[in-house]
């Protein structure tokens, strides 16, 4: 089958590609990058398990052509944390419990994040309200909810939460 | 008359003051999970690894006429096909655990006919997963359809299609159990309340899906499989025979899982068709379900069941007996037998002091795919109905809900139930106390009231109901008269080890990680016993071949089974660091105790060796010790059921096969839309025992997340198979899963009534909230909806089903 080359910058890495056209984003970043964090969960735009940004929008990267992303930037779960620390959000989300099996969690912290670059201030329901578009089968929301609200505070303060743990 | 032997094992002292057990503390596993690094099956890329996909039957009873597969074989990319036909040469058919599996036989493809939709027929093995999806559209497969059993009851009949000739029957299983005098009891009632309910399959849909990566070993003919589900594990000898290979040749490597709520208990297939395909093609094959694999051809959808039920009572509330008769839909094979059936035997009579229980229980195949486990395993059911049956008896009482169970609560433990299982503790009194402080009860009986004044329709839920934990394998042969055999041990594994530096690693057994957080969970025990931090301890995962015995997780066993195996291990490390410090000390051994990470002569604090300075000295200086002291500090423990007995020979009696009996109050509020049928939350409070707390917020964490599965189940989630064997809902738009604009923040409370017989006094909570959920969500709506003369026992509560009621009753159009 004929390919097409494009240009991704993923994680503010620049990459030119050859892929096929009816490569889905998801399969590209996780095959041909090696970046697995992105999960696959329903394969049909539903659960949000794929979610990535593509400048600065969450999209899902299941039901996305590689092909339609070219020239885009693209920010997956392996661009949150520098280093040993974990972004404020990945912060919260362990300190309050906002995981259980970790599969949604990729997709779901990217929401997030564009859920707090948007309104760094939301209110509890606001929050609920939002993730609406991503499910999550083992947590039940509430930690999910609490843990954006706990980052959204930090990260307005500008500090950074706790300090890194041993995995 | 049945006599029972009813040993107890001896009741434990359980320490007073605990430093980390009990205590909330961040998980460990998390860091990685937060990274994008969990290491799932997906993220696996073996050199040279080819994928697999299957083809799906698109008919739900089919013969198979004839499958071309030269079409498919020429596409590019494509390494092998392998139709049902050539599969049944390859392997044999996959464990199974039902009645007769001679007689419903189940392979990883299907041979001369299909079962149900989504069975799959042939498999194709590629350079990529979208080049083996191409070649699966060239096969040519020629169907002879034959007309479909989808009606469990219809399926009963004697002219019914049979969905396994060789069963002679839909019905793969059909047995009455009486325990007590339930005729006479009956006979004494002063009131028998009856009732039909109906409760329809869903299923645990865990965001990751099942799949294996197999890579085959020709100088050994063995196998080494990287998969997502390994429980069972002592029981992997079966999976090796289904490849045809001695057991000692298989390897199974555990991976987490995304998620699984049961649904990824002993799923083998997946397994052995990569394997099957890695042999075949010499190269390494990932075969990982896809979404519709997962939700047509799981081998995992829930209970199906019908009930008929009677329940006698004194005219005073006191519940004497119950009589249930079930058909259970199965599916088109039965992989578990039905297993369900003892769950929910194990507590069939709740937390109440019924005496007599008639049990009949007809497993019925139709043409669907199988059922499997779903957090409950059939117990979630027994729950709801029972509760059905307490809320239908109080209103025909003239009773309040919370004044009928108090009437019937057992409060003297242990407590053996009719059916011979025990009930080692419990508080339920307090449970309720709490859950009706908790959930404002008074308060939202006052707004109910003005609510129904101004025409709205609020309902409040009241549900007791229990969670059986750490089942014994009793309960999947006590069915039969014969073959008889022993109480199964169902043992759990750990090994510690205590490094030159001090820095302790435990070594664990069967499935990795199920979305449960074993590795804190065992952390905490450890660190308990050694004084140190959770989170300086290692946790790793052996493989099966190398592996101590195990079961693995399933009917909320793990957390009592690993703290007995991080016990006996810890025992016999202090056992040995003792004799070590005694002879560095030049002390006695019995003169020392263990006091903050390390062993010093009682009453002499200055005289102490730490655990490193212990573990330095055995490791690199061994012949600093007597003759039969060898070097190192590792032990491993083999923990064993800790208690589970014979049932009776006439099965009068089925013994104690699930002990640690944990109990909940859920209370839900919620208004009913009688326009609309949606149903909303106005407030929702759990209060669970589940003995002493290990990591609070992690049980936190199962009573809310399984409540929302609970929710699912109660209003929104079902397989629906049409009346031509369809399924209907094969994508999240026809299976809604509640987002979170569906799921209340609950209010959780906590009673803590240890366990005699466990390690702290633990119980297993795992399957928490979904335990409930579904039973007080129901009774929530009926309550609801009381003063329209409607009453719903039908789950799932979808807004058709509600409005269907409604209008039944005389209520709109």
């Amino acid at each position: 089958m004929s390919t097409r080359e494009i240009t991704l910058t993923v994680n503010g890495r620049r990459t030119t590609l050859s892929v096929e056209p009816r490569k889905l984003l998801v399969d590209v970043l996780r095959e041909d990058l090696g970046l697995v964090g992105t999960h696959i969960g329903c394969e049909h735009g539903v659960c949000g398990t794929c979610t990535v940004l593509r400048d600065g929008r969450s999209i899902r990267s299941c039901t996305t052509f590689a092909v339609q992303a070219d020239g885009a930037d693209i920010r997956t779960v392996e661009g949150l944390a520098q280093g040993p620390e974990l972004h404020p959000l990945q912060e919260a989300f362990w300190e309050k419990q906002g995981l259980q099996c970790g599969y949604c969690t990729p997709g779901m912290l990217m929401r997030c994040v564009e859920i707090l670059e948007r309104d760094p201030d939301p209110t509890p329901q606001s929050v609920r309200e939002q993730i609406a578009s991503n499910l999550c089968r083992c947590t039940g929301y509430a930690t999910i909810t609490e843990a954006v609200c706990a980052a959204a505070e930090v990260m307005r303060s500008g500090a950074r939460a706790g300090t890194e743990v041993a995995s | 008359m049945t006599t029972v032997d009813r040993p107890t094992p001896p009741v434990r002292t359980h320490k007073a003051e605990r430093t980390w057990v009990g205590k909330s503390i961040r998980r460990v596993e998390d860091p990685r999970f937060l990274r994008g690094r969990g290491g799932y099956v997906a993220d696996l890329v073996l050199p040279g690894m080819l994928h697999a996909a299957v083809l799906r039957s698109p008919h739900p009873h089919a013969r198979i006429v004839s499958i071309d597969t030269s079409r498919a074989e020429a596409a590019p990319g494509v390494h092998a096909v392998v139709t049902g036909a050539q599969a049944a040469e390859l392997t044999d058919p996959l464990p199974d655990f039902g009645p007769n599996p001679a007689a419903h036989t189940w392979r990883c493809l299907a041979v001369d006919k299909v079962r149900y939709v989504g069975e799959g027929v042939a498999v194709v093995v590629a350079d990529d997963r979208y080049l083996a999806e191409d070649a699966l559209e060239l096969i040519d497969v020629e169907y002879e359809p034959l007309p479909p059993v989808v009606d469990p009851l219809a399926a009963l009949a004697d002219d019914a299609p049979l969905v396994h000739e060789p069963l002679g029957s839909n019905c793969a299983y059909d047995r009455t159990f009486e325990f007590g005098d339930v005729a006479g009891d009956f006979e004494r009632a002063d009131v028998v309340v009856t009732d039909q309910l109906r409760w329809h399959r869903s299923g645990g849909q865990p965001l990751e899906t099942v799949g294996a990566v197999a890579e085959h070993d020709p100088a050994t003919g063995g196998f080494r499989v990287h998969t997502n589900s390994l429980s069972f594990t002592s029981y992997l000898f079966m999976v090796a025979t289904a490849l045809k290979i001695p057991a000692n040749r298989l390897d199974i490597v555990p991976m987490p899982a995304g998620g699984s709520f049961g649904s990824k208990l002993f799923v083998t297939k997946p397994l052995v068709i990569a394997a099957m395909c890695a042999r075949l093609t010499g190269r390494p094959v990932r075969y990982l379900e896809d979404r519709v694999d997962n939700m047509a051809n799981c081998d995992h959808h829930g209970s199906d069941r019908h009930y008929d039920v009677r329940m006698a009572l004194t005219r005073d509330g006191k519940i004497t007996a119950i009589d249930i008769d079930t058909v259970d839909d199965y599916g088109a094979y039965i992989q578990f037998g039905v297993g369900h059936h003892g769950n929910a035997l194990a507590q069939v009579v709740g937390p109440y002091t019924i005496g007599s229980v008639r049990y009949r229980v007809r497993a019925v195949l139709t043409n669907k795919n199988q059922q499997g486990a779903y957090r409950g395993f059939g117990s979630e059911v027994n729950n709801w109905m029972l509760e059905q049956m307490v809320d239908k008896a109080a209103r025909e009482l003239g009773m309040d809900p919370v004044e009928i169970r108090r009437r019937n609560f057992i409060r003297s433990f242990p407590h053996f139930i009719p059916t011979g299982n025990v009930y080692d503790s419990g508080d339920y009194d307090a449970v309720l106390d709490k859950t009706l402080e908790l959930g404002r009860y008074e308060h939202w009986r006052e707004v109910q009231e003005q609510a129904r004044a101004e025409g709205r329709y609020i309902g409040i839920g009241l549900i007791t109901a229990q969670e059986r934990s750490v089942f014994s394998a009793t309960e999947f042969w006590f069915w039969f008269d014969e073959p008889g055999a022993p109480v199964t041990s169902m043992p759990e594994s750990v090994t510690l080890k205590v490094d030159a530096t001090g820095a302790i690693t435990a070594t664990l057994y069967s499935c990795a990680f199920w979305g449960n957080s074993p590795e804190t969970m065992v952390a905490q025990l450890v660190a308990e016993e050694f004084d140190c931090d959770p989170h300086d301890v290692s946790v790793v995962y052996q493989s099966s071949k190398n592996g101590l015995p195990a079961t693995g997780p399933g009917g909320s066993r793990t957390t009592v089974m690993l703290a007995g195996a991080v016990e006996g291990a810890s025992a016999k490390i202090k056992e040995k660091a003792r004799r070590a410090a005694a002879h560095l000390l030049e002390a006695d051994p019995d003169d020392l105790e263990w006091r903050d990470g390390g062993f010093e002569v009682r009453g002499v604090p200055e005289k102490r060796k730490t655990l490193s300075e212990i573990a330095i000295m055995l490791h690199l200086f061994k012949h600093s010790f007597d003759e039969d002291v060898e070097s190192g500090l590792e032990e491993s423990k083999v923990f064993d059921h800790p208690y589970t007995t014979m049932p009776s020979a006439d099965r009068k009696d089925l013994g104690v096969f699930y002990p640690f009996m944990g109990h909940a109050c859920h209370l839900p509020v919620v208004e009913v839309d009688v326009e609309t049928g949606v149903v909303t939350f106005l407030d929702y409070a759990a209060v669970h025992d589940c003995g002493t707390l290990v990591n609070p917020r992690s049980l936190a964490g199962h009573i809310q997340g399984g409540t929302a599965q609970g929710i699912g189940t109660a209003l929104y989630e079902e397989f629906v198979y049409g009346p031509d064997g369809q399924l209907q809902t094969t994508s999240y738009l026809d299976y809604p899963i509640p987002t979170s604009l569906e799921v209340p923040e609950l209010k959780i409370g906590h009673v803590e009534t240890p366990s005699p017989w466990t390690p702290h006094g633990i119980k297993g909570g795992g399957e928490g909230g979904r335990m409930m959920a579904p039973a007080a969500i129901n009774a929530a709506v009926n309550d609801a909806l009381a003063p329209l003369g409607v009453r719903i026992t039908e789950l799932p509560l979808t807004p058709d089903r509600i409005r269907a009621a409604l209008r039944a009753a005389g209520h709109g159009s």
